[in-house]
This record gives C-alpha cells, sequence and structure tokens, in this order.
C-alpha cells in the first residue's frame, strides 16, 4: 500500500470533562472514498473540526500529506488541500454564484494590490483563469446557468451543489463533506453520488464522508469507519461493517 | 382604553409640571449679599402648563396616535427606475462624468466661502470612503478612525517643522505613517469582534489625541503647529511674493495675484485626492481582497475552511482604510496652516461614522451625498448652533427607523460569467 493520504492515530478531543473523542485512528489511501459514519452525537463531526484545525485536538496525531498538522490554524490546514463543507450550507449568500467561486480562489490568485490596481498583465491572467475555473465547474454541477444569480436564490439542491463546487475550485487534494445528503431527496441523492464517484474517477481526488445516508454510504465508500460515543468501533469495507454485530448493536440498541 | 391611560397620563403631567416648574419656574437672584428665590415671569408659566397638558393628552390618547402612526404610508422604497438605471454601465459612467464635471466646476461658480466649504466636504468625502473600507466592506465597526486622521495631520505638521518636509513628500509619508500605525493596530486587535473592536479602537483615538496634547517636547501639546507650508503646485507657490528660491503661481502664469487662487487650487486638490480615493477603492471592489471582504463580513468560518486567513484579510482592510485617513490628515493640515489636537476629537471619528451609517454601509456614492449633507446642514443651520447635536441625533433615530440600510445602499459592483 502506498502511504496515507491522511494518517490520524490517538486522536483525542475534550471539552472540559467531556470527552467527544476518544482516541479515533483514521487513514485514508489517496483515491480513496472513506466514510464515517455512527449515531448522532458520536463526535464525527468533531473530528472533522479537529482534522480542519477548528478544534485544536486535546491529544493524538494528524498526519496529512507527509506533514503533521494537528493545531494548526483552520486556513492553513485549507491551504494544504484539505478542504470541508459544513453541515449546514454556508454559502456567501448575498454575493453571486461565480464570486463564490472565485472568493474560493483567493489563495490562488494575484492578490498583489499595485498588481491589481493597475491591472497588470499577470493580474488580468489569474483573474482569468480563476473565471475559468469556475465556469468549468459551474458547468460540472450544472448551474452555469444560475452564475450571475445571487447564491441565496438558489434551491437547497443547488446550494449543496455549489458548496461542493466551491470547495473544488480550491484545487483540494482531500475533500470532506459533512453529511452531503442532508435534506435532499431522493433523485438529488443520487446525483451527489454520481458526482462523488466522477470527483474519484477523474479527478483522482480523495474523499472523507460524513453521511448518515446507509444507502449512499454502502454504495460509493472503499472503505468504512464507525464511531460510537467518540471510540472508534469498527472499520473496514462496506460488506464487512454490514455484517459487524457491534454496529448493529450500536444502531439498533441491545436486543 | 382610555381609562386604562389615565393614571399614566396623570403622572406623566404632574412629573412634568413639577420638574419644569423647579428647573424653570423659580430662578436663584443675588438681592445684595443674600440669595433669594424669584418666580419667573407668567409666559414661562403659560409654557409650563401648555407642556404638561400636552402630555397628558399624548399620554391618555396614545394607543390612538400610535394606530395613526402605523396607518401613515412609510418613506417610499428607493424607486425602482433609479436602481435600474444603476445597471447600466453606460448611464452609470455618465452619471460620474456629469458629477465629476460639475464638482470641477464649481469653485468656479461659486464664491469663495462656497469653494472653501466644497473643500470642507471634500475632506470628509475622503475620511467617509475611507472608513466606509474598515466599516462598511470589511465590517469592522472602528470607532477612532479618527486617530490616523491624526496621525497623518501630526505626520506632515511635524514632518515640515523639523525636516523641511514638502507637501507632496509629506503626503505619502502621513498616508505611510498611518497605515503604520493601522497595522500596529490591527495587529493585537483584530482578534476582536463588534463591540469589544469598537471600544479598542475608540481608545486608540483618544489615546492618540492624548498623546498629541501632552507630548509637548514634540508637537507642542494643546498649543499646536503653525506655519505649515501650504501645497505647491510643480514647485509654483500660491502666495503673494515667493519664497527664497521659489516661485510664485501668479507670476509664472502672468496674471496678477488674486488670494482666490489658493482656494481653488487647494479645492481642485482636494477633488483630485478624492478621485484618487474613489478609483483605487473601486478597484478594490473588483479584485480578490475586495472579494474577501464581503465574504468575510458574511461567514468568516467559510473563510477560514477555504483557506482564507482572515486576520491577514481584514489587518488589510484596516491599513488600507487607515492610509487613506492619513492622506486626508496631511491635507487637513496643509490646508489649515495649523492644527491643534482639538481638530481630533471622539466627535470627528462619530460624525465620519455617521457619514458611513447615513450613507449606506458600502455605498460610494451614498458616502458622498452623506458627507455633502453633514456638513452643509451645520453650516446652514448656524443659528440652530446649540440644537445641532439634537438635530443630527434626530436625523439618526429617523434613519434608523426609515431606512437603516442607509440613503443609498450599496450595490457592488459583480463579476459576470458570460454565459
Amino acid at each position: 500500500m502506498s502511504r496515507p493520504l491522511l494518517d490520524v492515530s490517538g486522536l483525542t478531543m475534550r471539552f472540559g470533562g467531556l470527552l467527544a473523542v476518544d482516541g479515533v485512528h483514521l487513514s485514508v489511501q489517496p483515491g480513496q472514498i472513506v466514510s464515517m459514519i455512527g449515531p448522532n452525537g458520536a463526535g464525527k463531526t468533531t473530528v472533522f473540526n479537529c482534522l480542519t484545525g477548528f478544534y485544536k485536538p486535546s491529544g493524538g496525531k494528524i498526519v496529512f500529506d507527509g506533514r503533521e498538522i494537528q493545531g494548526m490554524p483552520g486556513f492553513k490546514v485549507a491551504r494544504r488541500g484539505m478542504i470541508r463543507t459544513f453541515q449546514h450550507v454556508r454559502l456567501f449568500k448575498e454575493m453571486t454564484v461565480v464570486e463564490n467561486l472565485l472568493v474560493a480562489q483567493h489563495q490562488h490568485m494575484n492578490t498583489n494590490l499595485l498588481a491589481g490596481l493597475f491591472k497588470t498583465p499577470g493580474y488580468r491572467r489569474s483573474e482569468q483563469e480563476a473565471m475559468e475555473r469556475a465556469a468549468y465547474w459551474l458547468d460540472r454541477v450544472e448551474l452555469r446557468e444560475f452564475a450571475n444569480r445571487p447564491a441565496n436564490t438558489l434551491a437547497y439542491g443547488q446550494q449543496r451543489r455549489l458548496e461542493i463546487a466551491r470547495c473544488m475550485v480550491t484545487q483540494p487534494k482531500l475533500l470532506m463533506l459533512d453529511e452531503p445528503a442532508a435534506g435532499l431527496n431522493p433523485k438529488e441523492t443520487d446525483d451527489l453520488k454520481a458526482l462523488i464517484s466522477e470527483l474519484r474517477d477523474e479527478h483522482q481526488i480523495t474523499v472523507l464522508l460524513i453521511e448518515h445516508d446507509m444507502k449512499l454510504v454502502m454504495s460509493i465508500s472503499d472503505h468504512i469507519v464507525v464511531i460510537n460515543q467518540g471510540r472508534p468501533l469498527a472499520a473496514g469495507t462496506p460488506d464487512e461493517i454490514k455484517q459487524n454485530p457491534d454496529v448493529i448493536k450500536a444502531y439498533l440498541g441491545e436486543t | 382604553m382610555i381609562r386604562s391611560n389615565l393614571k399614566p397620563a396623570v403622572i406623566s403631567a404632574v412629573v412634568v409640571a413639577i420638574l419644569t416648574g423647579l428647573l424653570l419656574g423659580v430662578r436663584l437672584d443675588q438681592q445684595g449679599t443674600t440669595l433669594g428665590l424669584v418666580g419667573a415671569g407668567p409666559d414661562v408659566y403659560w409654557k409650563i402648563a401648555a407642556a404638561a397638558t400636552f402630555l397628558f393628552f399624548f399620554n391618555l390618547f396614545r394607543d390612538q396616535l400610535g394606530a395613526l402612526w402605523k396607518g401613515l404610508p412609510g418613506l417610499p422604497k428607493a424607486p425602482a427606475k433609479l436602481t435600474s438605471l444603476g445597471d447600466k454601465p453606460a448611464l452609470r459612467r455618465l452619471f460620474w462624468c456629469f458629477m465629476i464635471a460639475a464638482a470641477i466646476l464649481w469653485p468656479f461658480l461659486s464664491n469663495r466661502g462656497g469653494t472653501d466649504l466644497g473643500t470642507l466636504v471634500l475632506i470628509y468625502v475622503m475620511l467617509g470612503l475611507g472608513l466606509n473600507i474598515v466599516v462598511g466592506l470589511a465590517g469592522l465597526l472602528d470607532l477612532g478612525y479618527v486617530g490616523f486622521y491624526a496621525v497623518g495631520a501630526y505626520g506632515y505638521a511635524l514632518m515640515a517643522m523639523y525636516f523641511d518636509v514638502g507637501f507632496w513628500t509629506g503626503l505619502i509619508i502621513a498616508g505611510c505613517l498611518a497605515a503604520l500605525f493601522g497595522f500596529l493596530l490591527g495587529f493585537p486587535v483584530l482578534r476582536l469582534r463588534g463591540d469589544y473592536l469598537a471600544i479598542v479602537t475608540l481608545g486608540f483615538g483618544e489615546i492618540i489625541r492624548i498623546l498629541l496634547n501632552n507630548m509637548t517636547w514634540l508637537t507642542n501639546g494643546p498649543n499646536g503647529i503653525g506655519g505649515i507650508p501650504k501645497p505647491t503646485l510643480f514647485g509654483l507657490e500660491f502666495s503673494r511674493r515667493a519664497s527664497e528660491g521659489m516661485q510664485t503661481f501668479h507670476e509664472f502664469v502672468g496674471i496678477s495675484y488674486n488670494s482666490e487662487h489658493r482656494v481653488i487650487f487647494l479645492y481642485l486638490l482636494a477633488l483630485l485626492l478624492v478621485l484618487i480615493t474613489l478609483f483605487v477603492i473601486n478597484r478594490l471592489l473588483r479584485m480578490p481582497i475586495g472579494r474577501a471582504w464581503e465574504a468575510l463580513r458574511e461567514d468568516e468560518i467559510a473563510c477560514r475552511a477555504l483557506g482564507i486567513n482572515p486576520t491577514a484579510v481584514k489587518l488589510g482592510a484596516f491599513t488600507i482604510g487607515a492610509s487613506f485617513a492619513g492622506f486626508a490628515g496631511c491635507f487637513f493640515a496643509a490646508r489649515q496652516g495649523f492644527i491643534s489636537p482639538e481638530s481630533f476629537t471622539f466627535i470627528e471619528s462619530a460624525i465620519i461614522l455617521a457619514i458611513v451609517v447615513l450613507g449606506g454601509m458600502g455605498s460610494q456614492i451614498g458616502v458622498i451625498l452623506a458627507a455633502i449633507i453633514m456638513t452643509i446642514l451645520p453650516e446652514m443651520a448656524r443659528e440652530f448652533d446649540e440644537y445641532r447635536m439634537l438635530l443630527f441625533g434626530l436625523m439618526m433615530v429617523l434613519m434608523m427607523i426609515w431606512r437603516p440600510q442607509g440613503l443609498l445602499p450599496m450595490s457592488r459592483p459583480h463579476m459576470e460569467l458570460r454565459t
């Protein structure tokens, strides 16, 4: 096996007396789709927040792309190529769809003030490239026709797709989706599934997914990690997880 | 309904009668060596009675009045046609050309006083536009903006006093100095948010003023600095007689001396500075940093998740905003020829902030309009001098009720994707 893109060991997060995450380990190979599942309140989103630098983990090691990143501020983690979405849609609502995608490319653009004031060729080229990349991804998520509309005028499903596009224009190495299918209808969920698989197959994107929709999780994941009450419960392929008695117990209760 | 209001109405009338009766109805008068109470004239008593009766009836019928008030139609929203006009770039350009032409022609059509007032307006426009970057675009409430204005003004004045620096060099130095102060203040402060940020910046503005007041050895303290050199036009002075090694404007052009030339020149110079400011801000809005400001104002967490460093972006806004205050301060010092800490009190910050809020956060044309209103109204209402602040407050309250988004709310230039 090649070197994992993301390797988490012994991740612990403590809020006062509450141990929200306790010794989670996780390994994501490049090009894989890995899902994290678990009952409500199991600590999945807390793990996400620790990985992406929104929380400072109380303990454990996070190695991303060969570098330790625990305790790094969120924007630096994001610049290394770990881009996440949130459980709730967090678009820039007043800005237009295409502007949402331009803002996301901030780190790749020529932000030199003087270059911008005098519109140097280098600055123009950087704007042009950003625009083209935005257009490409708008086509991919079928939102091109809404490009110049404020983001809050989109329907909910479209907003979720725009969020994924906004992540993709940053050219991430690891895409982290926090319940992307929440609130989508079955048709939209199928589209989402197709989109995520395409991202992996055509763009070599690695995906880490939190999701409650078991049909979606079981059909696209290469690897599944189950977390219960902050502790790792099981890990394996979808088939292994389906058979695992501990997982069944955690989801259905003692019988 | 009226019955339930009767008791509070009676109480309020009695309170008014007693309070005003004591405050206005009687006064102390010196009679020889002793103090005696003297009643006021009958007209004062009539007024007190009228006020008490008015409040009595107002409170008695307040519910009905409230219903009437609600029945009044609200102030019309900005006409739809006007907003759609703004969308057409050609018309927009034409409008701006017209505005600029009018602004250039103003000093030639108006008298000396009018030109002077125009210059004052332009200084406030510049300050308003600068603060607009910080408050309107980046969403950081800065109550100490006048501190940077003071840094700019004193920066130039001290440079001129100690090192004989001319206006144009001074302008650049003052701008950089103010930007440096903005950067230094912003660095520790920008992790604060909202009210906390407002308090710290408020403190900063006061610290600057008090320092200027007390560092007598450097700044001459409350006596201020005088004799600050006036701006020159390519080395030409605007005075009756040239100082050594210089030439005056009227000699160079070959016209007779007229003191109005300088006033007009100062006005045009201020106009130039404002136009540069407008150009820079317009560009900034379309640049990545402008978009980042907007995004940061909307959702800071999403910004961080996308790899935008919030502190750096905010610091950018703070620094750029401060540099414009520095330019304005330098121009102010050069125009007045004399500055003292008196000119940089908190009320100035409040006025500049009021300009931004009144105009509509982030809106540039709104800020210009508000700066004109806020500078010209007090000049026109000189006779109401004592009530100036009262009117000011009333205006703000009314604005917040009718148009909380400002006179002309911002319509940001959007990047368009051609489909």
